[in-house]
């Protein structure tokens, strides 16, 4: 253990996090809208010093054979080189992978898309969206940030038409891209024994154990993942259910 | 937007589509030392969902330059056989096995003892051999066993199940049409039999009342594959039971 993630631990384990924020504290949460004109929908979202860029792209696919009138969703995520020093070019690492997959069952499970109405024709074409997710700076809770940031680029963005007969996308039409929910995901982190919010990446680095609960605006739970070596007790799962549920209302609050 | 072939009701007169009452397990099956070439191994089945794990190590890690100069490295890797489904899966890489496969390894990472083992690793290979609904959990069991079998050091056994939700109702063990077509599917591990989970993944919608319910009875499958994972070790091993 490096003398660092031991000062954190530490200061924490005596009530204090290091940049001085109360265990349950957010840091400044901005969101912004349309900020890529070449994507069907696109955002930024800052978390201090962590800047995420998420866009959606749409694609007319043939439908799955399980199920022919409708459409589909797929969530990528990579740490753009710029955003960490320790963030490396190539294949995405396992981390990226299980963000996105986080991200896309959040969004998935709540049935936040009515894919039903990304139907074109059933059972020849119906519209895929892909949402990229790009990390451009990392100090810590990119899976809260990422998150977010995909649900704004999907509220801010147009379904287009599509000319079945000439196979072609209709950019100039512009529809109501269908989503119905905002799910939003909260990542609690263990650190020693307690319980914090919106983690830096020093604390991050430091974490025993973390876990990711998404939360719908009803107060219902979506989707939930746990991550780090450490455990965490039924008491704990409970208190950071009832902190993701508290706390997304005000990070949806920003949407 | 029911999907494709889904059955109209999957509990009738709280009865599961396969017979089971709603906490009950299919039946569960394990062994260990099932490999002749491995240092360790261990089968575990839940119904048609079976797994055989095989464990190497401590021993020499590569690739060299991610070495612990300290410790072992604990490598756990899930996978299914392109034959365990209806439809064939493609061998080797997906982002599934990679996500399971990290979230396996660091489950167990709470329990492997590593210290003292510098430079070394303990590869665990999970092999979907018949997927029928909670493969990681199978996976999890058939590991924990096989690690024993293997003889590393562990502060205990991990044991795991999913609980899911179908037609509005909790069930434990989710089987095959009440992943496809159910609501929820919550897979978690604990350690020991005890409530510290460290494990837990779960997708779909649930009530937070609901997600407390379903909290409890995970607790409590787990226990009871805990006491089906001891009792096959000491079958094998001998040994009293400390109950």
């Amino acid at each position: 253990m490096n003398n660092n993630i031991k000062f954190i631990k530490n200061s924490i384990k005596n009530g204090k996090r290091i940049n001085g924020r109360e265990m349950e504290q957010f840091r400044d949460v901005k969101v912004e809208k349309g900020v890529v004109n070449t994507a069907e929908g696109s955002a930024r979202v800052t978390i201090g010093d962590t800047v995420v860029l998420a866009g959606v792209k749409l694609r007319v696919m043939e439908p799955y054979p399980d199920s022919p009138n409708e459409g589909s969703l797929m969530v990528d995520l990579e740490f753009v080189p710029f955003g960490n020093p320790s963030f490396e070019t190539g294949p995405p690492k396992p981390e990226a992978v299980e963000m996105a997959r986080v991200i896309d069952r959040g969004i998935r499970e709540s049935k936040t898309i009515d894919t039903e109405k990304l139907c074109v024709k059933a059972g020849e074409a119906v519209w895929s969206a892909n949402i990229d997710i790009h990390i451009m700076g990392d100090d810590g809770n990119l899976i809260d940030a990422g998150a977010l940031a995909a649900l704004a680029a999907l509220e801010d963005a147009n379904l287009l038409g599509y000319d079945l007969e000439n196979k072609k996308i209709l950019r100039d039409e512009k529809h109501e891209f269908p989503i119905s929910h905002k799910p939003v995901a909260i990542t609690v982190v263990k650190i020693g024994n307690t319980l914090i919010l919106d983690p830096s990446l020093e604390e991050w680095k430091a974490l025993d154990a973390r876990i990711t609960v998404t939360t719908m605006e009803d107060g219902s739970i979506c989707s939930i993942q746990k991550g780090g070596i450490g455990h965490f007790t039924k008491d704990e799962v409970e208190k950071a259910a009832d902190m993701a549920i508290e706390v997304g209302k005000a990070l949806r609050a920003k949407l | 937007m029911s999907k494709v072939g889904a059955p109209e009701k999957l509990i009738i007169d709280g009865k599961r589509l396969d017979g089971r009452g709603l906490e009950d397990f299919r039946k569960m099956d394990a062994d260990v030392h099932v490999l002749k070439h491995a240092q360790g191994s261990g089968m575990f089945s839940f119904g048609a969902t079976k797994s055989v794990v095989g464990v190497f190590g401590p021993r020499t890690f590569h690739p060299r330059r991610l070495q612990k100069p300290k410790e072992a490295t604990l490598r756990c890797k899930y996978f299914m056989a392109p034959f365990s489904t209806e439809d064939r899966i493609r061998p080797g890489h997906s982002r599934r096995g990679t996500e399971i496969s990290k979230v396996i390894t660091e489950a167990f990472s709470s329990v492997v003892i590593v210290e003292g083992f510098p430079k070394s690793g303990i590869d665990v290979f999970i092999d979907i051999v018949q997927a029928s609904a909670s493969t990681r959990c199978a996976g999890i069991n058939a590991a924990a066993i096989a690690l024993a079998d293997a003889g590393v050091e562990m502060k205990d056994l991990i044991s795991s199940v999913a609980v899911g939700k179908v037609d509005d109702t909790i069930v434990l063990d989710v089987g095959k049409a009440e992943d496809n077509y159910g609501q929820v599917d919550f897979a978690v591990s604990t350690i020991g039999g005890s409530d510290k989970f460290v494990h837990m993944q779960m997708d779909g919608v649930v009530s937070r009342e609901e997600f407390s319910k379903m909290l409890s009875l995970a607790v409590k499958g787990c226990k009871q594959v805990y006491e089906k994972q001891k009792e096959v070790l000491r079958k094998k091993y001998g040994g009293e039971s400390n109950e």
